[in-house]
């Protein structure tokens, strides 16, 4: 496959970005999309210029690292899937391609198509865990878990906190990350206790990261690779409710 | 060189009990007088750090990663081992060491895997505690599922996401921390060297990833968990970044590497595609329950699998192994796959990989009891290779997976460098020669919660620091030196990438090294290896600067460990001239084909001490003792 590539090329955070178009030929459909873009690097390298910085890691849609905007839509074409499980046959013959950075106000750029995602580590350091220490829990089987909020929770966990919710949200909003690490917790009976502090905290959080608030466009769960669900946006929302209206 | 195992007097069963009672203690108020740094936020290096926050110290932390969240360990899938027999079956502290003590084909210290057993049930409570979805069952209570060959039901498990959700978990207790201000976390920050002064370790070097300063940090201790070796091999289901630089350079600074031919082989992953292949990815060993293995009978049979009739097709485990067949253990399957593609019979565009075949298992028992069973699985692999494996038979082959072998730590997990500790998949301590499916997740959460937080205390209570500052001559010396390597390494401006180097020394560990060797495979490598490694100081090329965000500088430094470590590899397979779990002597082996061991010989640890760039280095022996699991042939049968 011949493809022409615009890749976002940004040297620093403090310079103005473009678009940089390069030619691809000899792709093939069962290379991956980093793949692809490994293989322009090379060769790149090999012509003595400095090749696209990227995030990733695991390369297997679980650690969260990929972060590429293509043709608009953060994680590319195909519904739950993150960049680096994204394979070239989804691509044409002839396509041409734009592969952008996750664009938030609460994501800095720091070079070419990789930015600083720490705001959400900060949103777990104010609340997204529930307060035991090494040693300090009872028997796992002590508080038995009816199996359906086992399994809700889980659907929560599942956010492998990559930022495309943001990434997606015409307001920059992170409601799904953090409505995901809530609603685990409230789902749980170990989350009950810091239940309503957890909510305030993590939410109060968020905006002083300086992500947007929620209008409900929903465009996060359509590019969320782990399929997470608004309906814990709801959850979130009525908990924050509750939570300020007693002001516990 | 002494290796004092340290492991203390007494019944096994009562060894950690008083060993905890004998080990100084340090009160609470003096805690946070002392400083420890941890490399690695992994499940051992989370699960550690948290805890010392805890416990009061003062901790810094440090990853390569932009989150502490997205460690390597993130990707295990199949569940965790604990002792809890909550399925009744008979299951024990004693048996799950007994288990782990024979599936490391003994060569293993007991002591500590008897210790690891003991405190596999604490991790599953803390898991739990901190709000792990485990699988439950309609009663709400645990849901357990047998793994590995074990035969008792002891894996505990989050869908296919194990090692996800137990990292989130250590991950929400370390950035509790984080938050009361206990531990300081540094992402993108690689370690380029340790810091000895007065013969202990006082710190690290570091290289920011984003402004590329070479940077000094104390402490008292210092605990790596850095994870695993298994990219020596280039291809791996490892995560890109993995790499062995840290507990390098804690081997050229004289802390001894033992056992690094102990490097396992996983049956069951997607095979290679192409020169661009970055990764291989793992599918599940369940998928061999109702798969068939098979190859064409005749060389260059080129036709399309469903176009082969029966008769000419070889399921070549099920004739070879008749009473195991296709479950047959992993490094069996993983070296029979191998032998069929050497003989040209291996199937995929490259020529390596072997048919899983699902079409006799759909026919009995339809195919939506299979899409129940491995449904995601399925789905994983449609999305890789583009073929739908209800009607055409997968491709697998397969790859580097996990390394046993790591930095030689005693009981206290302290390296031959005093207050050089380490943790989890780094060091080499429970799994001997080969490790059990869901053991890895067990050790590493047994590491850092419930091992290292009484040990190092005893450490630091025991010996005087004195007080240091990263002016101090050591420190300013370990920079110079990081310095002057980036430096060259960018001066040298030759032809070849990173990668492709990494790929060349991949190329002949896999071929010589990698799932079966022999004394000659083995020599050869030793004779390949170095001219990579001149050629990569002489023809590396290296673009934009060293005090920048620069992706082939970092991928530079790490191959240029790997191409020295290769060699100690290397010289520990060839001198450990038996068979043992995953390392496969083929000189070495019973008729059918199982690893033979040579206990008058070799029933001892083997732990490097560097010499110099190039030269061999220094074996020195841990002799084991087994008292209460008896040395046996490892038999599955
Ligand atoms: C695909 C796959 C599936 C698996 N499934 C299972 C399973 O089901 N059950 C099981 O028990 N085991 C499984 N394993 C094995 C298990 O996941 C690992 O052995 C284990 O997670 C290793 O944990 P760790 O904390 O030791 O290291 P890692 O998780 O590898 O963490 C290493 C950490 O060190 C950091 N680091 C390394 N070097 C440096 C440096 N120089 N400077 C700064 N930071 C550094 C990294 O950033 C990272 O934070 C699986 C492994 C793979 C590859
Ligand atoms: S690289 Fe890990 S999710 Fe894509």
């Amino acid at each position: 496959m011949k493809l022409t590539l615009h890749i976002w090329r940004q040297k620093s955070a403090r310079d103005k970005g473009k678009f940089e178009e390069h030619l691809v030929d000899d792709v093939s459909p069962d290379m991956s999309f980093l793949e692809m873009l490994d293989v322009l690097n090379e060769s790149l390298i090999h012509q003595g210029k400095e090749p696209f910085a990227y995030d990733h890691d695991c390369r297997e849609g679980i650690c969260g690292a990929c972060s590429l905007t293509i043709n608009g839509t953060p994680h590319g074409p195909e519904a739950a899937t993150t960049t680096c499980q994204l394979h070239m046959r989804k691509f044409k013959n002839g396509d041409s391609i734009f592969i952008e950075p996750f664009r938030a106000r609460a994501f800095p750029i720091i070079k070419d198509l990789v930015v600083d995602r720490s705001a959400f580590d900060r949103i777990i350091q104010v609340g997204g865990f529930i307060s035991v220490g090494t040693n300090q829990p009872q028997d796992a089987n002590a508080l038995p878990v009816s199996k359906l909020k086992a399994e809700l929770a889980m659907d929560a966990a599942a956010c492998i906190g990559c930022g495309a919710c943001a990434a997606a949200c015409p307001n920059g909003a992170s409601m799904l990350f953090v409505a995901a690490k809530v609603s685990q917790f409230a789902l749980l009976p170990q989350g009950q206790p810091e239940r309503k502090k957890r909510v305030v905290a993590m939410v109060e959080q968020m905006e002083k990261e300086g992500f947007g608030g929620c209008t409900n466009f929903y465009e996060c769960e359509a590019v969320c690779p782990k399929q997470v669900s608004v309906r814990f946006i709801a959850m979130m929302n009525r908990d924050f409710l509750g939570a300020t209206l007693t002001k516990e | 060189m002494n290796l004092d195992s340290k492991v203390p007097s007494g019944n096994i069963k009562e060894k950690w009990d008083k060993h905890r009672f004998e080990m100084k203690l340090i009160n609470p108020a003096n805690k946070r007088k002392y400083k420890i740094i941890v490399v690695g936020t992994g499940l051992a290096g989370a699960s550690a750090t948290a805890s010392f926050g805890e416990l009061g110290y003062q901790v810094e932390t440090f990853t390569y990663n932009d989150s502490a969240r997205r460690a390597h360990s993130i990707a295990a899938q199949g569940g965790i081992n604990a002792a809890k027999n909550y399925p009744n079956d008979a299951d024990s502290i004693w048996r799950l060491f007994y288990d782990t003590v024979k599936g490391g084909d003994f060569r293993s210290r007991e002591a500590n895997v008897y210790r690891l057993a003991q405190v596999s049930n604490n991790i599953i409570d803390q898991c739990v505690g901190q709000g792990v979805p485990f699988a439950r069952e309609y009663g709400g209570l645990l849901d357990n599922r047998s793994f590995g060959g074990a035969q008792v039901s002891r894996t505990f498990y989050a869908r296919g996401q194990t090692g996800q959700q137990l990292l989130l978990g250590a991950y929400s207790a370390l950035m509790r921390q984080v938050g009361a201000k206990t531990v300081t976390l540094h992402t993108r920050k690689e370690m380029m060297d340790i810091v000895i002064i007065n013969g202990q370790c006082r710190g690290i070097i570091t290289r920011d990833l984003i402004t590329g300063k070479i940077e000094s940090h104390t402490a008292d201790a210092v605990c790596l968990a850095t994870g695993g070796y298994g990219n020596v091999f280039f291809l791996s289901t490892n995560a890109q970044a993995c790499n062995v630089t840290a507990t390098y350079r804690a081997y050229k600074k004289g802390a001894v590497f033992a056992n690094p031919c102990y490097t396992q082989i996983h049956p069951t992953c997607i095979p290679v595609s192409g020169d661009h292949q970055s990764k291989l990815t793992l599918m599940s060993e369940s998928l061999r329950n109702d798969g068939r293995i098979w190859v064409p009978k005749n060389k260059d049979d080129k036709r399309p699998p469903n176009q082969i009739p029966e008769e000419e097709r070889d399921y070549y485990l099920e004739r070879k192994y008749p009473s195991f067949g296709n479950l047959s253990p992993r490094d069996i399957s993983s070296r029979a796959a191998k032998e069929v593609c050497d003989d040209g019979r291996g199937v995929s565009s490259t020529g390596y990989g072997v048919y899983l075949d699902f079409a006799d298992a759909i026919n009995r028992l339809g195919k939506n009891v299979i899409e129940e069973r491995y449904g995601n699985l399925f789905e994983m692999y449609e999305r890789i290779i583009g073929e739908d494996p209800y009607k055409t038979p997968m491709m697998i082959y397969p790859a580097s997976h996990y390394t046993m072998g790591g930095l030689w730590v005693d009981y206290n997990l302290m390296s031959t460098i005093p207050g050089l500790h380490v943790l989890g998949e780094a060091n080499f301590s429970d799994h001997g020669a080969n490790r059990l499916g869901a053991s890895a997740l067990m050790q590493g959460l047994a590491d850092g919660y419930f091992v290292i937080p009484y040990t190092i205390g005893h450490y630091l209570a025991s010996n005087k620091f004195e007080k240091v500052s990263a002016d101090h001559v050591e420190f300013r010396k370990a920079e110079s030196d990081t310095n002057d390597k980036i430096n060259k390494m960018i001066s040298i401006n030759g032809k070849k990438t990173p990668t492709q180097f990494h790929r060349e020394l991949g190329k002949v560990m896999w071929e010589f090294v990698g799932m079966g060797r022999n004394e000659a495979g083995l020599k050869k490598a030793l004779e390949k290896i170095p001219p990579i490694r001149e050629e990569f100081w002489q023809n590396l090329t290296v673009t934009g600067e060293p005090g920048d965000f620069n992706i082939v500088l970092e991928k530079a430094l790490r191959v240029a460990d790997f191409l020295e470590f290769a060699e100690v590899l290397v010289w520990d397979a060839l001198e450990r001239d038996e068979s043992c779990g995953a390392h496969f002597r083929e000189e070495h082996q019973y008729p059918d084909g199982e690893a033979m061991r040579d206990d008058g010989k070799f029933c001892h640890v083997a732990a490097w001490e560097y010499q110099g760039v190039g030269n061999k280095p220094t074996r020195h022996i841990e002799p084991l003792e087994f008292h209460d699991v008896h040395l046996a042939v490892r038999s599955y049968k």
